[in-house]
């Protein structure tokens, strides 16, 4: 085991990055990710790290320098936020098709406009339909273990595909926590360093990123997909190999009382933590809650996800993101529904919005939630008026 | 170097036939000629655009050495990337130190002077060992013919046509030459493969400087410029020798015009060539001819001596 370090969220990412001894690292600065940067910067000037460090003009050519560097046989880190992100949507989906095994932190935050450097998932939700593998960590512990994890997922011959690891801008980035950091041997022994995939090489030739005709394309973009399904066998796998060599048990998802729960609250990222605190109080009053947290998004583990909300009378879906006029409102909330609903779950399952822009999200706006979902017990989904509501708004 | 004759053009082919090139293209001709020119060690990273998808459609490839395209505006970025992986692979002994790569960005016009400009310039400011090769047919063609910042004054394209109002393209071609030098990169060069012993020269001595060098090509466009396709060539001389386009280079800070014209022939010998100048006036015909003209004179002051020099009319 390592030593115990008292590390932001975002310093516990660039120890991660350290350990596993990245080749090069491509970043930009934006406000709550610049720590990471900083701190890998710190560790490439001191020569703890042997690694090429490309101070980019943009995001745009972070993602695409990565992308560059991993094609060449080399690993690679970069990590961003917000308006960073969305810059980095274009190279996003080329790095998937591409089968690139990249590793990206995302320190999430609120996107423009107004302007706002605070938490929430709008950036993380936006990259959503990229063909990324993508976590939530909890917090900083977590941040440092699953960016670990994700170079072993990710160079796994059978995925190939690049994985992002999204936690909460200021709540997880910039909060120190005591972090059990991982030298560098025991991170390479887990995730060794795996160059399967055809590299540019003068001495082997080939032709990345073909222009692909009708013909053609569709059975890339199948590829991905099929791909990215079966990466949860190997998700599985790595998070199993995590607990035995270093004793943290990551799940797709984590469930707390669920098992005679009356309403299920399902949440993603720091908001957990808060809704954990209230929900052990209200046991204790009688409420009978549970609930749910995402790690693993993409792919979304619905099967794991609906094995907890099976025994459940109402669920409500926490999100802190909008997708404005669609459907479901909340990101989160269209996954949970789908998946139960391939499962033909007739239960309410209502969706929360809160904490945009950083606006706290505290055990007042669980209790209103859970007493909300309370109501609900005993309705079925074609009952339920409204699907959404918005807590912790200004009315 | 500067015994370079065309017998000492290598007889292998890099870039295969059956690419998918219009007869007569100008930038195939840049290509096949910067593989032989560079030879096989070189990693190419391409921005999107008409060589991009005429040389790589899938299943089939025209490129014989390792290549990689990702999207337009990255190219450089793209570059940066794989050179800083050689760099470190090798450093840490993950690639044989001893193995000989240089990394080649490729971009056409719109995707360097426009949309691929600030990957650029951080690429060059950043001090990558890379060879960024420019080739310029003057407008978007690949998505047929739209107008770019290396347009040049009063040609026609499907975004500037020649109308009751407008008359073509009304402003300048952007200095792309002039943005990179400012750089301080160790070297610029122009080519023009109707000269193509200078080509030749230039594209090695670009590939073997340590660090960021540019090579802007110039490269005729049939369908886009409007001519016939076997005139390639000839056009390509005659842009030369009206002093439209300039072969030169800056080495190291030190400027020299490496094909020198003593007497140049009047632009419009150049203009009558393409259909993209068809509704000139013989105003702007005398415009375009007073602007070369003021060029020629800043070249030659770079120069220290006539190296361009005056207009002999038949």
């Amino acid at each position: 085991m390592g030593k115990v370090m008292p590390l932001s969220g975002n310093y516990a990412v660039a120890y991660a990055v350290k350990a596993v001894d990245v080749d090069v690292v491509a970043a930009y600065p934006i406000t709550p990710q610049t720590a990471v940067v900083e701190k890998l910067a710190e560790f490439v000037a001191n020569g703890e790290l042997d690694a090429e460090f490309l101070h980019v003009e943009s995001e745009h050519s972070a993602l695409s320098a990565v992308v560059g560097a991993s094609a060449a046989g080399a690993r690679v880190f970069t990590a961003t936020s917000a308006q960073g992100l969305l810059l980095m949507y274009e190279i996003m989906h080329i790095a998937s098709s591409s089968r690139l095994p990249i590793v990206m932190g995302i320190a999430t935050r609120a996107i423009s406009a107004p302007i706002n450097i605070w938490c929430d998932h709008s950036d993380f939700m936006a990259a959503s339909d990229t063909g990324w593998i993508m976590f939530m960590a909890l917090n900083a512990q977590e941040a440092h273990d699953l960016i670990i994890a994700a170079y072993r997922i990710a160079e796994d011959p059978r995925v190939s595909i690049p994985v992002a690891i999204g936690y909460d801008g200021f709540v997880v980035s910039h909060t120190l926590e005591p972090v059990d950091v991982i030298e560098k041997e025991e991170a390479l022994e887990y995730a060794p360093k795996r160059v399967s995939r055809p590299t540019l090489d003068p001495d082997r030739p080939v032709t990345m990123g073909s222009l692909a005709s009708p013909d053609w394309y569709f059975e890339f973009r199948v590829q991905l997909q099929d791909a990215i399904e079966n990466s949860r066998e190997t998700i599985s796998e790595a998070l199993r190999e995590f607990k035995r060599r270093f004793g943290r048990e990551y799940r797709e998802v984590d469930d707390f009382y669920t098992d005679d729960a009356d309403v299920v609250i399902v949440s993603m990222g720091s908001t957990t933590g808060t809704a954990l605190v209230f929900i052990e109080e209200a046991r204790r009053s009688g409420m009978k809650l549970g609930l749910l947290n995402i790690r693993l998004f993409r792919p979304f583990p619905e099967v794991e996800v609906v094995k907890y909300l099976e025994n459940a009378k109402a669920v409500a879906v926490i999100d802190r993101a909008v997708n404005a006029g669609s459907s479901f409102v909340g990101p989160l909330y269209s996954d949970v529904v789908v998946s139960a609903f391939k499962k033909s779950l007739d239960i309410p399952i209502v969706n929360y919005v809160t904490g945009l822009g950083g606006r706290a999200v505290v055990k007042s706006h669980i209790e209103f939630i859970a007493k909300h979902a309370y109501s609900l017990v005993g309705k079925k989904m074609r009952e339920v008026k409204k699907h959404y509501s918005f807590i912790g708004v200004r009315e | 170097m500067s015994a370079f004759t065309i017998a000492s053009i290598p007889r292998e082919e890099l870039l295969a036939p059956g690419h998918r090139m219009c007869q007569g293209c100008g930038a195939a001709i840049v290509m096949r000629h910067l593989l032989k020119a560079l030879g096989k060690d070189i990693i190419i990273a391409h921005a999107t655009g008409c060589v991009e998808v005429t040389t790589s459609l899938y299943p089939e490839t025209a490129w014989r050495v390792p290549w990689i395209h990702v999207a337009f505006e990255n190219a450089a970025a793209v570059a940066s990337g794989i050179e800083a992986a050689v760099k470190a692979l090798k450093r840490k002994g993950l690639m044989n130190p001893e193995k000989k790569v240089k990394v080649v960005a490729i971009g056409g016009d719109g995707g360097t002077v426009d949309i691929g400009l600030q990957a650029l310039s951080g690429m060059l400011e950043r001090g990558h060992n890379v060879l960024y090769v420019l080739y310029d047919n003057e407008a978007y063609m690949n998505t047929g013919i739209q107008r770019s910042g290396a347009t040049p004054l009063y040609a026609w394209t499907t975004t500037t046509p020649a109308g009751k109002v407008w008359r073509g393209e009304w402003r300048r071609k952007k200095d792309i030459v002039g943005i990179v030098r400012a750089h301080g990169i160790p070297y610029v060069a122009t080519v023009n493969f109707a000269y193509i012993s200078d080509f030749y020269v230039k594209l090695r001595k670009a590939s073997e400087i340590e660090g960021p060098t540019f090579i802007h090509a110039y490269a005729p466009c049939v369908p886009g410029w409007r001519y016939e396709p076997h005139l390639t060539v000839k056009i390509a001389k005659l842009a030369v020798q009206t002093g439209i386009w300039v072969n030169y280079e800056i080495d190291r800070g030190s400027f020299r015009v490496t094909t020198p014209v003593p007497k140049r022939l009047p632009v419009e010998e150049y203009l009558k060539t393409q259909g993209r100048f068809a509704h000139l006036m013989k105003e702007e015909v005398e415009l375009i001819q007073k602007l070369v003209d003021e060029d020629v004179d800043y070249i030659n002051k770079l120069a220290g001596s006539v190296v361009v020099g005056p207009v002999e009319r038949k």
